[in-house]
C-alpha cells in the first residue's frame, strides 16, 4: 500500500480549520444585513471560496494528496464555469423574450411572511 | 507536508509535476492511496456535477423570471421574543454542519490512532449532529408549506422559487440522511472491531469522512447561492 500510515495529522490543523470555519460563517452570515450590490456578492462569493478550499484542503485532506489525484478531481469542476457562462447567455435570452412577448410582471405579491 | 509515497515494492515515487506524470505513464495503479478512497473521490466528483446542475438551474430560472424573486432573508426569517431575526434557523443549521465536520475530522484522525472508543463516539456525535440538521430542515419545509409555498407557485412571488428549493434542499438533506446511516454502519463496525479483524488501517473511516466533509461543502455553495443571495 502507498501509504500505509494513511493522513495523520496534529490535532491543532483540525481545531484552527473548525475555528476558521465558524468565523468565516459568522461573516457569511452578516453579509445577510447588508445592502445588495457588488461589495455584498463579492463578500458571499469569496467567503464561500474560503470555506469551500478550508474543508477541501484540510478536511479531506486534499492538500496532503499527490498531484495526480488532485488533478483528476479538481480539475473537470472548473468547466462548470462555462455551463454557467452559456446558461447566462440562455438566461438573459429568456428574460427578454418573455419581455417582448408577455411584458413587464403584473404578480402582485398576495402576502409577505409575517415575522414582526 | 506530504509524505513520500512508496510502492508495494519499496519504489519512491517522484513528488510534484514529474510524480504526475510518473503516476499516469506507468501503465499500472495511478493513484496511490487505497482503491476505496479514489472510488469515493470519484463519486465525489460526479456528485459535484448534479449539484452544479441543480445551481445552475436556478440561477438559470431566477436571471429569466419576470417576476420578483422572493427575498430569503424574509422569507427563511424566524420571530424570536416578538424580534424578527432573518435567515436565523439557517444560520443554526449552518453552524451545525460545520461542527458536524469537526468532529468527523477528529474521528478520522482517531481511527488513524486506532482509538476504537474515541473514533465511535465522535462518530455518533456527527450523525446526531447529521439528525438534527436534518430535522431542522423538515421543520423548515413544514412551516414554507404552510405557508403555502408549492413547487409550482408561491404567494410571495416568482414560481420558480419553490421548485428551485425543495429540489436543491431536498436532494441535500437526502445526502445527508444517507450520510447519517453511512456513519452509524461504519461506526458500529469500528466498535465491534470489525476492521480490526480485517486488518483494514481504518480508512474506511477516513472514506466515510470525506463523504460528510462533501456534504457540508455543497452546504456552503447552497448557503451563499440560494439563502444569501
Amino acid at each position: 500500500m502507498a501509504s500505509a500510515e494513511g493522513q495523520q495529522h496534529p490535532l491543532t490543523i483540525y481545531w484552527y480549520m473548525w475555528i476558521a470555519l465558524f468565523v468565516l460563517s459568522g461573516f457569511s452570515y452578516a453579509t445577510d444585513f447588508m445592502d445588495q450590490g457588488y461589495l455584498r456578492w463579492s463578500l458571499i462569493v469569496t467567503l464561500m471560496l474560503l470555506k469551500a478550499c478550508g474543508i477541501i484542503f484540510i478536511f479531506m485532506h486534499m492538500g496532503w494528496e499527490r498531484r495526480a489525484l488532485k488533478l483528476a478531481i479538481l480539475v473537470p469542476p472548473v468547466f462548470i464555469c462555462v455551463l454557467i457562462w452559456l446558461m447566462a447567455i440562455e438566461a438573459d435570452h429568456t428574460w427578454l423574450t418573455r419581455i417582448e412577448f408577455f411584458g413587464e410582471s403584473t404578480f402582485v405579491p398576495e402576502a409577505m411572511p409575517h415575522h414582526d | 507536508m506530504s509524505e513520500a509515497a512508496v510502492t508495494g515494492s519499496g519504489e519512491v515515487l517522484a513528488e510534484g509535476g514529474k510524480g504526475f506524470v510518473q503516476d499516469f505513464s506507468a501503465d499500472r495503479q495511478a493513484f496511490h492511496v487505497p482503491w476505496g478512497k479514489a472510488m469515493m473521490w470519484i463519486f465525489l466528483l460526479s456528485d459535484t456535477f448534479i449539484f452544479s446542475c441543480f445551481l445552475v438551474s436556478y440561477m438559470k430560472v431566477r436571471m429569466s423570471t419576470t417576476d420578483p424573486w422572493p427575498n430569503p432573508s424574509e422569507v427563511f426569517g424566524l420571530e424570536v421574543a416578538g424580534v424578527s431575526v432573518p435567515l436565523l434557523l439557517i444560520a443554526i443549521m449552518t453552524f451545525i454542519l460545520i461542527t458536524s465536520s469537526g468532529t468527523m475530522a477528529l474521528a478520522v484522525n482517531m481511527g488513524y490512532r486506532k482509538d476504537k472508543k474515541k473514533t465511535f463516539w465522535l462518530m455518533v456525535a456527527t450523525a446526531a449532529l447529521g439528525a438534527s440538521f436534518v430535522g431542522m430542515q423538515a421543520f423548515e419545509w413544514t412551516k414554507l408549506i404552510m405557508e403555502g409555498v408549492r413547487p409550482w407557485g408561491n404567494p410571495f412571488g416568482a414560481a420558480q422559487f419553490g421548485s428551485s428549493f425543495f429540489m436543491i434542499t431536498g436532494f441535500h438533506g437526502m445526502h445527508v440522511s444517507a450520510g447519517v446511516i453511512y456513519l452509524l454502519v461504519v461506526a458500529n463496525r469500528v466498535r465491534t472491531g470489525f476492521y480490526e479483524r480485517r486488518g483494514d488501517n481504518y480508512e474506511i473511516v477516513e472514506i466515510a469522512g470525506l463523504y460528510w466533509h462533501f456534504v457540508d461543502l455543497v452546504w456552503v455553495f447552497i448557503f451563499a447561492f440560494f439563502y444569501l443571495w
